[in-house]
């Protein structure tokens, strides 16, 4: 192949034109307001890109250092005059970095872990069975189980714990409905596979209450988001056609996800950054996108009567916005359900749509960037006095809780299906 | 490159963490709104007046080049590094010091964010009016450089009507205060006048006093909609000879709806050919009395359409028409010339028919929106620079663009300033002696020329 099919930044050079360099991205951008320097903005790492793609800056640590501190949150492309596409400029430079001088070692680490689930099956057992041995508890209500320390990841962060079995092991591939009712095939996502199995759980009792056939295909993997983060795209592309293999097996009216991060991936970046790439898998990604819903879109379209699932308690609640709803326009949705339970609450915080600075592997690269633009979202959590914050996103929740722990507060840190399936559970 | 030893004294000023020399820095500090690029030698990050000033007094040792910065979000390259030299950026003087109840005065420093600014006054019952477009990202400092605008120009005024005080570096080193906390004061030159709009050139500005008002009690928004933009321009004169000041008087012209429409289907009157968005604040009553009388004058001028929003929500609705205007543009072409010329706001149809005429001359897409209340019109020339010539006709159609607003009495910029964009038609407005005056001014603050050379004068 040429060097002008293969450079992804190719394709991205008639959207990277249209930045002006008015500099609007510097209101809404997190990574900004963090590192409050201009490489960390948006229309700073397009002008890095436009000069990448001529060949006219050297690849050395700085640049990489700039365009990893971008959380992929896509609030430059809602605010942006000219709605310049920055996340996808940022990923293919990324990509071109990554082919251009390699992965780093700990993205190559990610992509052999996220490609290869019968290790993370493994080091999941490992985790579990030796976490508590390690780990310090915290008390259960923080929404985190453990805390221990990792020099390597930051002094004092909060980690939840590994589930003891994950959830797709507890459960058949096929668990049939009532007849003439949905098939819902359920993409469960790493975190929710590995660690919050409650959203799965949680999920599943939903669906089966409304009389659901719910599939959960054996050979899925995890969406590849992590890949994305680093400019792997080899492995995402890996991920995806894997994925797609899994989730076409059974007919199905949905593909269902309860992660915003995994429906962000099989909804919107599929196609648009592998379809774009790989013109053979653009079709069947498209229609995999095109029957990729939410949980909460799904359960509000398949009529679930809230006051009747009801609240197991009253209890006050405010909502924040995962990034990857903001973008796919999910955000009346999950309010609605929540709003009809009886015994709910809710109150709205300041800046509910804006990213808890989670980003993926930003997390792990920039770890107290991450926590400061968390500071912010945990200050306003706690300003409403809910009893609890609620999300659709199971990366979010380890961020908000983390954030709400370092902040020494106890709000409570849930899946908008944990609360919704509360009383049919207990 | 910059030479070691004057490296190494302003990593000793501004401490290692505040300076950059990396190709990332240099790139992304080398650009503004203008789509201009020059690189700088290196980056600074000061914290204060005294480190601004040992800055500048090193740079006028070792004849080093400094070009003050905020956001960068500048429309004429005011704040680029043209010849290379060092980058001075003012964000992280971004504290607010206090504000005033008593006096209605602020203190703040230069690389506070507009819109951070006026809420903060907002949530203590006060009003800093200024409302550039950029608010929410570009700073007081730089508005103060470039005397921002804004669309609430025409009954509050624009940033130097503001601005009572300033501390300032000037290009030798020395700080001093300009203005002060008074409304009188009558001792000197002026020179917190001189400063504000001299984009960069005179002095880095390190803390400003700004006069607050008290925050209107409520506000209305209009928007209204006429068959011809003689009869919006005629229901500006008519509001304003009626003794109403609105607060915002922002007109859209007839290629600027057609944009508008095309791309979000707004559903206008096929009969829309100008829409006047009017909004007028203070008293609860007086507003309601003043919307009524707004309605009864322009009911006669061709009026097609009258909105009137009920609530906030409704308000912004009708703002939305005209903050969808910048997205919509690139549709007619991918770049654009956005000029900013004044004239007598009663000149506004007559400038309007000039650029007419001028479009049709060189073939190109013109766009006119802006603050009709006060003459301000932004002229939108639509090119596609990869079209052979098109550049070079967009130049020649400015120039005739800015001679008709001459003409007509009025200015080349009204809130954007000259930096680099508009420097070689400065001789179309000034004359050889006012430049001469405005040489000596600067040579005098400024003996080695080291603060943001090459700006503004020819």
């Amino acid at each position: 192949m040429t060097k002008k099919q293969t450079d992804p930044l190719e394709r991205v050079a008639q959207d990277m034109k249209k930045c002006v360099k008015c500099g609007a991205c510097r209101a809404n951008c997190p990574a900004f307001s963090t590192f409050q320097r201009e490489p960390a903005t948006a229309r700073g790492k397009v002008a890095l890109a436009q000069h990448l793609a001529k060949g006219d800056i050297t690849l050395d640590d700085g640049t990489y250092a700039a365009m990893s501190k971008c959380l992929l949150c896509g609030s430059c492309v809602d605010k942006c005059p000219n709605q310049v596409p920055t996340d996808e400029i940022v990923i293919a430079a990324r990509e071109a970095l990554a082919q251009r001088r390699g992965l780093t070692t700990f993205h190559k680490a990610v992509g052999q872990v996220i490609r290869n689930r019968k290790l993370m099956n493994f080091g999941a057992l490992a985790a579990a069975v030796l976490g508590p041995i390690f780990f310090r508890k915290v008390p259960s209500t923080s929404g985190l189980r453990l805390r221990f320390p990792m020099p390597f990841l930051g002094g004092s962060r909060h980690v939840p714990q590994i589930a003891k079995k994950p959830f797709m092991k507890r459960h058949p591939e096929v668990i049939k409905g009532e007849p003439g009712k949905p098939t819902i095939v359920f993409f469960v996502g790493c975190m929710t596979n590995f660690v919050y199995t409650e959203i799965g759980e949680a999920t599943l009792a939903l669906f089966r209450h409304l009389g659901c056939t719910v599939i959960i295909p054996q050979g899925q993997q995890c969406c590849g988001l992590p890949g994305m983060s680093g400019g792997d795209l080899n492995t995402v592309r890996e991920l995806a056609e894997q994925n797609l293999e899994a989730l076409e097996k059974y007919p199905a009216d949905y593909v269902m996800t309860a992660c915003a991060t995994c429906g962000g991936a099989l909804h919107k970046l599929y196609p648009l950054v592998i379809g774009k790439r790989n013109p053979e898998l653009k079709e069947r990604l498209q229609a995999l996108a095109d029957r990729t819903v939410d949980a909460a879109v799904l359960l509000q379209k398949l009529g679930l009567h809230p006051e009747e699932t009801g609240a197991a308690e009253g209890m006050r609640i405010t909502y924040h916005d995962p990034c990857h709803h903001r973008t796919a326009g999910i955000a009346k949705q999950p309010r609605a359900l929540l709003k009809e339970t009886p015994g709910l609450e809710l109150v709205e915080m300041e800046g509910a749509d804006r990213c808890c600075g989670l980003g993926g592997t930003f997390n792990v690269y920039h770890y107290e960037s991450s926590l400061d633009i968390n500071a912010g979202k945990s200050a306003a959590i706690i300003e409403t006095g809910a009893d609890a914050v609620v999300t659709g996103c199971p990366g979010c929740i380890m961020q908000l809780s983390d954030g709400l722990k370092q902040a020494g507060d106890k709000t409570r840190v849930l899946h908008t299906v944990e609360l919704l399936a509360r009383k049919i559970r207990s | 490159m910059l030479d070691a030893t004057v490296l190494k004294q302003l990593t000793d000023i501004v401490g290692a963490e505040n300076i950059a020399t990396g190709a990332q820095d240099l790139i992304c500090y080398g650009y503004d709104a203008t789509q201009m690029e020059f690189l700088p030698d290196a980056v600074v990050h000061p914290d204060s007046a005294e480190q601004v000033s040992r800055i500048l007094k090193l740079a006028n040792e070792v004849k080093l080049p400094v070009f003050p910065r905020g956001a960068g979000s500048g429309f004429t390259g005011g704040a680029l590094p043209k010849g290379g030299g060092i980058v001075l950026v003012t964000t992280r003087m971004n504290r607010i010091l206090r504000i005033d109840i008593d006096n209605l005065v602020a203190e703040v420093e230069p690389g506070v964010v507009t819109e951070a600014f006026q809420m903060a006054v907002e949530k203590l019952g006060l009003f800093y009016p200024p409302d550039p477009a950029s608010l929410k990202f570009s700073t007081l400092g730089g508005n103060v450089a470039e005397c921002a605008g804004g669309p609430r120009a025409v009954k509050y005024g624009v940033t130097k009507d503001f601005v009572m005080g300033l501390e300032v570096v000037l290009p030798t080193g020395a700080i001093i205060r300009t203005g002060g906390e008074t409304v009188k004061g009558v001792v000197g030159y002026d020179l917190t006048k001189l400063l504000c709009g001299s984009e960069g050139t005179l002095g880095v500005i390190t803390k400003i006093i700004f006069k607050l008002l008290p925050y209107p009690d409520a506000k209305k928004t209009m928007l209204t909609v006429f068959d011809s933009i003689d009869g919006a321009a005629r229901a500006v004169s008519t509001i304003i000879k009626n003794k109403i000041i609105p607060t915002t008087l922002e007109f859209m012209d007839h290629a600027t709806l057609t944009c508008v429409e095309r791309r979000f289907n707004l559903g206008m009157p096929d009969s829309a050919r100008a829409v006047l968005l009017i909004e007028v604040d203070g008293d609860r009553d007086l507003i309601e009395k003043q919307a009524g009388e707004i309605h009864k004058l322009i009911e006669p001028l061709g009026l097609v359409q009258f909105r009137v929003a009920k609530d906030a929500a409704e308000s912004e609705e009708l703002w939305k028409v005209r903050r969808l205007v910048s997205p919509s543009l690139r549709d007619v072409n991918p770049d654009k010339f956005n000029e900013d010329i004044v004239v007598p706001r009663s000149k506004v149809p007559d400038v309007i028919r000039r650029i007419e005429v001028i479009q049709q001359r060189y073939d190109i897409p013109i766009v006119n929106f802006g603050h009709a209340g006060d003459g301000n019109i932004h002229v939108n020339i639509m090119i596609d620079k990869s079209v052979p010539g098109q550049l070079e006709k967009a130049h020649e159609a400015i120039k005739e663009v800015f001679q008709a607003a001459l003409d007509l009495g009025g200015t080349m910029s009204g809130e954007h300033g000259v930096g680099l964009a508009k420097q070689p038609y400065i001789p179309m407005e000034l004359n050889a002696e006012q430049i001469t005056a405005m040489k000596a001014i600067k040579s005098a603050l400024d003996p080695n020329n080291i603060l943001n050379p090459g700006k503004m004068l020819p």
